[in-house]
């Protein structure tokens, strides 16, 4: 099947004072129907710059944006504002990660939805309302034909993720954007909001772009994962390769950083030695090598991302796919070793 | 708001009587009075009186209508009904004129930022901030009345007579009165403005396909024009309350602005008394207004309501 979003050597620069930051440098994914893609990385990996950039919510006179993002035989990055504004939310929607300050405070949350199916569409203000309350209801809002009136403020950080997805979903878009959607949300809040993406996704073929640092939310939803460093793609992979055959070290290192539930009390919380480098000033070689534990000679030169461990797995290291199944092995469980010099 | 009024009258009643040379029978008995005349002026003003006896009597009189004027024995209450028309008339088109400039060149400025326009802007309003009324005012008379012959150089008609020839008379102190607070809620606009922009609502309403235009109206001016609506009830009632007092002086128009202004220079105490307590009606009043507004602006602070489920 083709993909219905094509990601092409997406890069992203920001103009700034103290110089050029390169917040996505050469991303590339397909995203078919239907599928659900997790973006894995810490902060500023550059995975929401790439979402946001796909909307072309990053266009500002201090970016420079290259490759190209296509969207129903369009390039995404060469629309004009009008002709984006009809693929902004009609096609591809998006959720954001903070729900406390995601909805105008000033607005109804039913105003709000209504605004946005009102603008792709002609329907009368009553006929948006009824649409709006039936989303609610969708989403699991309790008494919609009463919230629909209700303030943002009004409502619970979940709820508000919900009021968000609600507003997401009100025009049948192809692609969901979810950048962090869970991070700001209790645990237990978390499960409920990534079920009801899970169930989205199941029931109406919804492709979902999921971005978060959290794996655990990757295991649960995800159909593919790439894992982003310092503005490029580290690693490529199904849900089950990343899982059980993780080729790059970056991974390892996420995987390790998860606290086992078995961990002795008071034991040091496992992390990965160093610094993400600057994105001012990036490293010539590998951009992970300056905290790899493994890095050795070669990882002066930048590996590209390409298949080196089996079919439709892509990684960027120089490593022998061989070695790594030792190597990644810490304390039986996959990690990183610890870098003790610092 | 009671009790402000309260505190204001008593402090000004107190700082008068503290003013010195300003004992009103030693003034209205006229150079050279022997002691005994200025003793009887004394006693027919009731200034023999201790001060709070005094200053009841007064709050008396202003509630009842009676208060008189020590310099010409006018009423103060109907001096200053008689100036209202004037006054408001000068307050609320300068109002309606600095908010409607205000929100115009704020919003060009933010939406500028850095451009030329903005910086044309910026420089103008930080002018206006600058220029003093009476300056700016004698300015506009020179050249648009005096040696243009646009504009009327001073007066006021009254709307009930011929309503463009009251526009046209209060034009040039509307245009006055206004640059100062044009200058100033046009600065604090883009300043809300460019912080709203980066909030993240304005992202989620942009994502949603809605117009740049409309993203900027409708989510960043909405959002923005809160505090810009709290700084106006205050400043509209500060200018009703004697903001203009120079404004119509300058102008010659006939308000409560100029009947304090020639109190003052006269050291009349009930006439002070009665504007000050004016003002301070208005400047409560519309602070009080302001309160309310805002919980129409923003619903984070209405009371009363459901708390987050």
């Amino acid at each position: 099947m083709s993909p219905i979003l094509e990601v092409d050597d997406l890069r992203v620069r920001f103009t700034t004072q103290d110089g050029v930051v390169s917040a996505v440098d050469g991303v590339s994914f397909d995203l078919a129907a239907g599928e659900v893609l997790a973006i894995v990385g810490e902060s500023g990996s550059g995975k929401s710059v790439t979402a946001q950039t796909v909307l072309g919510l990053t266009r500002a006179p201090n970016a420079t944006i290259e490759g190209a993002v296509r969207f129903g035989g369009k390039d995404l990055t060469a629309l004009d504002d009008r002709e984006l504004q009809s693929i902004r939310g009609e096609h591809i929607a998006m959720v954001f990660q903070d729900p406390m300050t995601s909805l105008n405070p000033v607005y109804r949350v039913g105003d709000q939805i209504t605004e946005m199916i009102r603008a792709h569409r002609d329907v009368s203000r009553a006929e948006a309302r009824d649409r709006a309350i039936e989303l609610l209801r969708t989403v699991g809002i309790p008494n919609p034909e009463r919230r629909v009136r209700d303030y943002p403020h009004e409502f619970s950080g979940g709820m508000r993720q919900r009021v968000m997805i609600a507003m997401a979903l009100s025009l049948e878009p192809e692609v969901l954007i979810a950048d962090e959607p869970t991070t700001a949300l209790d645990v237990t809040i978390q499960a409920q909001i990534l079920r009801l993406l899970a169930d989205l996704n199941a029931e109406r073929g919804l492709a979902v772009v999921l971005i978060t640092h959290d794996l655990g939310v990757v295991a649960e939803v995800a159909d593919r994962v790439l894992v982003m460093y310092a503005g490029q793609v580290v690693e490529d992979a199904s849900v089950d390769d990343i899982f059980y055959d993780p080729q790059h070290p970056y991974t390892w290192g996420l995987f390790g950083s998860l606290t086992p539930l078995d961990a002795p009390q008071h034991s040091r919380l496992p992390q990965i030695g160093g610094a993400p480098p600057s994105l001012l000033s990036l490293p010539p070689g590998c951009r992970f090598a300056p905290r790899c534990p493994h890095a050795f000679e070669k990882c002066s030169q930048a590996p590209s991302l390409e298949t080196r461990a089996a079919t439709g797995h892509l990684d960027r290291c120089w490593l022998e796919p061989a070695q790594k199944s030792t190597l990644r092995e810490v304390d039986g469980r996959i990690g990183l070793r610890q870098v003790v010099s610092l | 708001m009671v009790a402000v009024l309260f505190a204001i009258s008593v402090l000004v009643f107190l700082i008068f009587n503290v003013i010195p040379n300003s004992d009103p029978a030693a003034r209205i008995a006229g150079k050279n009075a022997d002691p005994e005349l200025i003793a009887r002026v004394s006693a027919d003003l009731g200034l023999d009186q201790p001060l709070y006896v005094q200053y009841l009597t007064m709050m008396k009189q202003i509630f009842t209508g009676q208060l008189t004027s020590y310099a010409s024995s006018q009423n103060v209450v109907e001096q200053i009904w008689k100036g209202l028309p004037a006054t408001l008339s000068l307050c609320i088109g300068a109002a309606v004129l600095w908010m409607v400039l205000a929100i115009w060149f704020g919003y060009l400025s933010a939406v500028h930022a850095g451009k030329f326009t903005d910086r044309a802007l910026t420089i103008l309003s930080l002018v206006g901030i600058s220029v003093p009324v009476f300056w700016l005012a004698a300015i506009l008379l020179y050249y648009l009345s005096f040696k243009a012959e646009l504009f009327p150089t001073s007066g006021y008609v009254p709307l009930s007579r011929d309503p463009l020839d009251w526009a046209y008379h209060l034009i040039l102190p509307w245009l006055t009165l206004a640059v100062l607070y044009v200058g100033f809620y046009s600065r604090v606009l883009r300043s809300n403005m460019l912080d709203v922009m980066n909030d993240d609502h304005v992202r989620t309403a942009r994502a949603k396909g809605i117009s740049e235009r409309q993203v900027r109206i409708k989510h960043v001016l909405r959002n923005s024009m809160i505090p810009v609506v709290t700084l106006f009830g205050l400043d509209f009632g500060a200018v009703v309350g004697g903001g203009a007092i120079l404004t119509e002086t300058v102008f010659n128009l006939n308000g409560v602005g100029l009947y304090a202004g020639q109190a003052i220079g006269t050291l009349d105490l009930p006439p002070l008394i009665g504007v000050t307590m004016f003002g301070a009606f208005f400047i409560v009043l519309f602070n009080t207004l302001v309160d309310v507004a805002y919980a129409f602006l923003d619903p984070r602070i209405r009371i009363g309501e459901a708390a987050p489920v």
